[in-house]
């Protein structure tokens, strides 16, 4: 007579649960954002600061990917999607149903291991490389080296804004995909002749950024547009945002977040560009 | 001779194999042992997760890891020895129980992701659950349960046939026969499967990404009534568990210290793992002990 | 009415027990039925608007080696060729099943026959540890000591199929193991008494009965290590390399049909071919798992000992 023991057990901590469930709605508020795993530390961290000034309104943040948070919000199933991307350049997004708010700016450099000693390389030489027309860092004043590319994954952020600004509509070559950006540094930083790119905030001392027609991949030059490798994140939200969603939102925005949260996680707050850039990759200045 | 000098090197082939395995076993854990217990304190295994400053710990995730394991094995025990049950002793051999084992088995070869996103959809989106340990549980259930069932099945078959006739003979019925003679009988076998299940529910990471959640919210440790959101007993509020954790840090973390966090919590995991392996052999043998009066 | 015969008329308590356990049973198994159901449905409902919605050629998709979803080849059709995954998915798994089985095979052995009592104290409980260690860790552990062993042996970058076999050899080790020692274990002793009283040696025993009449048991052993080979995502693609490309030898970055499915499936969005073409991937795995269940369940029933 064990069995049907274990199964009312399970009958009541089902139901348990479900009553549980709808207890949260009562005690508290809460809204679910998915979406980009780029963005998601920076509206985590957003979110517990709101929750612990504001009591009972949680905010609850999960990654999944650019492309999970769009089809989310798209679904309505969340109500705020995370994406390093605009919507309208996935396809099988209506991007017109979203609304968007472009809360921070990162920029994109090319990392390279630090063995090979290049530190300069122009835009038409960075292209040379990810389609596959240079193959040894011997042609670009490097040592005799094969060139292992190791690209993002396809449709991730990263890689769509790399190849936006620096292959121009070329096509990349095949080569080894990674997904994270914690992976790409430590493959980079172990692999002789290995390049790839990845977000200002993961740089650190095991690989080397270089300069990219003589600029160098600093905050200053992405707010005028000098390097020209970076990208909005976004939230998107399906149709104007209303309550919680409207608040939370507004909070982002405000400088205990912008300033205070953003620069830490090496973001760029979007009140300090000096410049916007359309979808299709029109920069206009802002004149203050 | 030739046949004992066979015998001779195949012992002795044998042992290498053996003595191979064991260096291999043990050198990875020495590795991960090494790499992390210098990094495990008191505050790490107590402090909760910092985002982007060094000197978070794992606390919540750790108490998460052990309550979704508590819960997902509550859920598929009882249905993956029923089911065990079923095909062992009651299914006709015929080709629809055939189909049903193959099932269950290709079911087992999916891989994690595509059952996370089956939950995704079906327990997050579907049935509302949310981000919740709920769905993560649900969804280590459908991912456990081919190979509980399995190993269920397996034990009870082992079981000699003279038991089952033994049992009838006495006027029970097939059903109370293995509830009380077949089922004590396996149990070792079965809580050597149910063991290396808890074990595969406490690392895995790439379904739980999707259901559980990746984000551990500050708990009220104070608070134990399972209807307030942040008690720790809310199987409604997401939790990261610490395989999760060590995937998040290893692919997205930008604490200056994720390496030793990351290293930290294998070592943890891989301790936790132990404990749980002695107690569990320990219960099981008291539980055989107790049910078969030997 | 005479209460015995009442009573004989009425079912008896243990009747009445046994249809309910019967039906307890029957509700688990449907349960389970009903899940995989729903995943197959689910899986193959996505992966086949591929070629039903997307209008791939199915023929296209198996044997063209170009992937590349989001882009489309010159006659307008997506290039999505799903050959260089299928056969990376195919060569890790089998070769790591390969190296596994004798290791495997051999442990369980010696846990059975040679040295039961050093080995459920030492080796059953260690391996059973090793289930326990998440694929992620396995993957750095493959990521810091095996790709660069491997980079510096054998040249190129490390990543490939090779280091892919290792880091699975020794992921699907315990499960082989465990199982191997169950099916061993269910050998009745009569038949190694048997085989002794004829004058065999050990070896002889092991060799000839033992594993004979295991096989059925050791073969499914091998299948579950090669399902868990064939469904491990994190930890291959950590040390695979991901790309799409024809491996041509055991060390250049290849892809399994999980790598290129876990790493893509965030990025993309619900309904689109891009995600279409990763859910076909994942129903070429469940049809290929499922061609490797009927090839084991034929071999094991040609093998076993008739009884």
């Amino acid at each position: 007579m064990k069995k049907p023991f274990l199964l009312i057990a399970m009958l009541i901590a089902s139901i348990v649960g479900l009553t549980a469930c709808q207890n949260v709605s009562k005690q508290g508020e809460s809204i679910t954002i998915v979406g980009s795993s780029a963005l998601q530390p920076l509206v985590e961290a957003a979110g517990e600061q709101y929750s612990n000034n504001h009591l009972g309104k949680f905010v609850n943040v999960q990654g999944g990917g650019s492309g999970t948070g769009l089809s989310q919000i798209q679904e309505g199933a969340v109500a705020i999607g995370n994406s390093d991307v605009y919507a309208e350049e996935k396809s099988g997004i209506k991007a017109k149903e979203l609304v968007d708010h472009r809360v921070a700016v990162v920029g994109i450099t090319p990392v390279l291991n630090k063995k090979i000693g290049v530190r300069n390389l122009t835009m038409a030489q960075l292209k040379a490389i990810f389609t596959g027309e240079v193959t040894n860092w011997r042609e670009l004043g490097g040592p005799d080296l094969p060139i292992v590319i190791i690209n993002r994954a396809q449709g991730s952020g990263s890689r769509l804004t790399f190849e936006k600004w620096v292959l121009k509509g070329a096509q990349a070559k095949q080569a080894q995909e990674q997904e994270s950006t914690g992976m790409v540094r430590q493959i980079v930083a172990t692999t002789p002749g290995a390049i790839s790119y990845m977000a200002f905030s993961y740089v650190d001392k095991t690989v080397a950024s270089v300069k990219v027609n003589g600029v160098k991949p600093t905050d200053q030059n992405v707010t005028t547009n000098r390097w020209p490798i970076w990208s909005y994140e976004h939230m998107y939200t399906k149709g104007q945002p209303k309550g919680l969603t409207k608040q939370f939102l507004a909070y982002v925005y405000s400088s205990a977040v912008q300033d205070k949260v953003l620069p830490k996680l090496g973001y760029i707050p979007v009140a300090k560009m000096q410049v916007t850039r359309s979808l299709d990759g029109h920069v206009r200045a802002i004149t203050p | 001779m030739n046949v004992k000098r066979q015998d001779k090197l195949a012992t002795i082939i044998l042992y290498v194999i053996a003595g191979a395995i064991i260096l291999v076993l043990v050198a990875l854990l020495a590795f991960i042992l090494i790499q992390g217990l210098p990094h495990v304190s008191w505050h790490f295994l107590t402090a909760p997760a910092r985002a982007f400053e060094a000197g978070g710990g794992i606390g919540i995730q750790l108490f998460n890891s052990f309550y979704l394991l508590v819960l997902a094995m509550l859920i598929s025990v009882p249905l993956s020895l029923g089911a065990g049950i079923y095909l062992s002793e009651y299914a006709k051999k015929n080709w629809l129980t055939g189909l049903i084992r193959t099932s269950i088995e290709i079911l087992s070869s999916l891989p994690s992701v595509v059952v996370g996103l089956f939950g995704f959809l079906i327990f997050v989106i579907q049935f509302n659950f949310g981000f919740s340990i709920l769905s993560g549980a649900l969804v280590l259930t459908v991912f456990n349960l081919p190979l509980l069932t399995r190993n269920v099945e397996e034990s009870l078959a082992s079981i000699s046939h003279a038991q089952r006739e033994a049992g009838l003979a006495l006027g029970l019925s097939r059903w109370e026969t293995v509830l009380k003679i077949i089922v004590p009988e396996a149990l070792p076998g079965i809580v050597t499967g149910m063991i290396l299940g808890a074990g595969r529910v406490f690392g895995e990471a790439a379904a739980l990404i999707y259901t559980a959640g990746q984000s551990a919210p500050a708990l009220d440790f104070t608070n134990w009534n399972p209807f307030y959101i942040a008690s720790p007993l809310n199987p409604m509020r997401p939790a990261e568990t610490l395989a999760v954790h060590i995937w998040k840090i290893n692919s997205e973390g930008i604490m200056p210290d994720a390496v030793a966090v990351s290293a930290g919590a294998s070592a943890v995991l891989i301790v936790a793992v132990l404990i749980f392996n002695l107690v569990a052999r320990w219960l099981g043998q008291r539980l055989f002990k107790k049910m078969t009066s030997s | 009415m005479d209460p015995i015969r009442q009573r004989l008329l009425k079912k008896s308590r243990q009747a009445k027990l046994e249809k309910r356990g019967r039906l307890i049973g029957l509700l688990c198994i449907s349960l389970i039925v009903l899940v995989v159901v729903a995943i197959f449905y689910f899986v193959a409902s996505r992966g086949l608007a591929t070629f039903y919605h997307d209008k791939v050629n199915l023929w296209d998709f198996l044997t063209k080696q170009v992937w590349n979803p989001g882009t489309k080849d010159s006659h307008g059709v997506p290039a999505v060729g799903a050959l260089p995954m299928i056969v990376g998915s195919f060569l890790v798994t089998i070769f790591a099943a390969l190296v596994a089985t004798p290791f495997a095979i051999g442990a369980a052995i010696f846990m059975t026959e040679i040295s039961p009592r050093r080995g459920m104290r030492i080796l059953k409980p260690v391996t059973e540890l090793l289930v326990g260690i998440p694929s992620v860790v396995y993957g750095f552990i493959g990521l810091t000591v095996v790709v660069p062993v491997i980079r510096r042996l054998f040249g190129g970058t490390g990543f490939g199929i090779l280091a892919g076999t290792c880091v699975l050899f020794v992921m699907i080790l315990p499960t082989v193991t465990s199982m191997s020692v169950d099916a061993l274990k269910a050998v009745p002793r009569y038949y190694r008494d048997a085989s002794a009283a004829l004058g065999a040696t050990r070896w002889q025993t092991i060799y000839k009965v033992v594993l004979r009449a295991a096989m059925p048991g050791l073969l499914t052993a091998i299948v579950f290590g090669m399902a868990r080979a064939f469904g491990e995502a994190l930890a291959v693609q950590m040390v695979i390399g991901n790309a799409a490309l024809m491996p041509h030898n055991l060390v250049s970055p290849a892809a399994t049909l999980t790598s290129v499915l876990t790493l893509g499936i965030g990025n993309t969005i619900m309904g689109s071919l891009e995600n279409n073409a990763l859910w076909s991937l994942a129903l070429i795995l469940l049809l290929m798992s499922l061609v490797f269940n009927l090839v084991i369940r034929w071999i094991g029933r040609k093998g076993a000992v008739k009884s």
